[in-house]
């Protein structure tokens, strides 16, 4: 493999990065009206949520972005394949999300809650001071897991055309028939993108671990 | 009207796809579940070369996008002399992704065993196969089977990325009718109906399945 070929699919790094850092915004977002649907004490809100939760990971994240680029994208509104793909990979990640701020939320001893309106503390105040530094301590491990899967998931971009290291790989594999080091030259990016993602994690969790520790 | 009319048109030829999906699941879950086993003994071993390459293969499995292990599988292995069909493609690298997951959650199983059950198996007079065999590895993959059966639903889902190595399963057969027909949405809603017509009662089955499990050992 030349250096060329090394650098086409190096070109493909920033739309990767892009589009799993879109979506992953914002399925954090979505996931947190989600997650609300999906604790209310509307048993019709909660139902929704369920289902919605449900049925967007129970499609696969390919035909999601399909059914956004071809299927909505061939006549009705015009959506553009970086679009498509952050919005599909986007509302998975919401309903994942909303599942790990679930998971989050019940971990939380509901005494917490209790002693905290005991104190007369106000509600903006209790969720900000007290909830949500606890929140993060228990979402952020899974959450980064989880964007890793993310940037993995985000190889699916390249079927609809978006130059990231997938479809740069399979664009160089094609030009020049050689698919075995292309493929795992592009095998090896990815790896290599989600080892400073998991870095980070380990260290924010260490620093977040260490405040608490007694 | 038209509609439902247009799906049944079109149910023989999804159906058609949606089996060769269900097949290269199958295929993948009967080689990579195995090898995942077998991968969960292999980064305990003692030997340093099992163990090195246990880890690497399981990392590798893990780190890569499967949409690339199948792309590197159909379109990279001819390089070498290695010319699969897409379905034999398919197979192969979804086994890899599937041994690379499902030995960590083995590899998880194993470790709820209590530690006293080896070591009684052990006082017994049992070999360290036989331990495995009738001991820890019964119990270990009990305790594994939810996390399992839901990483056999994410495989069935992860086959519709086989659309990129031209393997005719549902997604495929669904964009090939679009193509035909322009008729993307209605088609595509249609195979994402299909997957989800197994994956909704799939998961809710693993999740009863899960809560009546936890119910004893709690």
């Amino acid at each position: 493999m030349n250096a060329e070929t090394f650098l086409i699919i190096l070109s493909g790094i920033p739309w990767t990065i892009a589009i799993t850092v879109g979506a992953f915004t914002m399925g954090a977002l979505l996931g947190i009206p989600l997650c609300a649907m999906r604790v209310s004490k509307s048993g019709i809100l909660r139902y929704m949520a369920t289902m919605i939760i449900l049925i967007l990971r129970s499609i696969p994240p390919i035909v999601w972005l399909f059914f956004l680029y071809f299927g909505i994208g061939s006549g009705y509104l015009q959506v553009g394949p970086i679009e498509s793909s952050i919005i599909a990979l986007g509302l998975i990640t919401s309903a994942n999300l909303a599942e790990i701020y679930r998971g989050a939320l019940k971990s939380i001893h509901v005494g917490q809650w209790e002693a905290s309106h005991a104190l007369n503390m106000p509600r903006w105040s209790i969720f900000k001071d007290i909830m949500v530094p606890q929140l993060v301590r228990v979402i952020l491990p899974s959450a980064t897991s989880y964007m890793i899967g993310l940037l993995k998931d985000s190889a699916i971009a390249s079927t609809v055309g978006v130059t990231e290291v997938a479809f740069q790989a399979n664009f160089v594999s094609r030009r020049q028939f050689q698919g075995l080091e292309v493929f795992a030259v592009a095998g090896l990016f990815y790896i290599l993108i989600s080892l400073p993602i998991a870095a980070i994690a380990r260290y924010t969790d260490g620093v977040m671990r260490a405040k608490v520790a007694r | 009207m038209d509609l439902i009319n247009f799906w049944l048109e079109n149910l023989p030829t999804m159906i058609d796809g949606l089996i060769v999906s269900l097949q290269v699941t199958g295929a993948a879950l009967v080689v990579g579940i195995p090898l995942g086993l077998l991968l969960a003994l292999g980064v305990q071993a003692k030997t340093k070369a099992v163990r090195f390459s246990s880890m690497a293969f399981v990392e590798i499995g893990r780190g890569a996008p499967a949409l690339i292990m199948l792309q590197f599988a159909y379109f990279g292995l001819p390089q070498a002399g290695i010319s699969l069909s897409s379905f034999a493609a398919a197979a192969v690298a979804l086994a890899w992704t599937t041994s690379a997951y499902t030995s960590e959650i083995i590899r998880a199983g194993l470790e709820a065993v209590p530690h006293g059950q080896q070591e009684a198996a052990v006082a017994v007079g049992f070999t360290r196969i036989d331990a495995l065999r009738f001991i820890i590895v019964p119990q270990g993959l009990r305790v594994a089977a939810p996390a399992l059966l839901g990483f056999s639903i994410l495989m069935l889902q992860a086959t519709s990325l086989c659309f990129a190595i031209a393997l005719p399963e549902l997604l495929s057969q669904a964009y090939m009718i679009g193509t035909n027909t322009f008729q993307y949405l209605p088609i595509l809603l249609f195979a994402g109906l299909l997957y989800a017509s197994i994956c909704v009662p799939a998961t809710i089955a693993v999740s009863l399945l899960e809560r009546s499990l936890s119910k004893h050992s709690a």
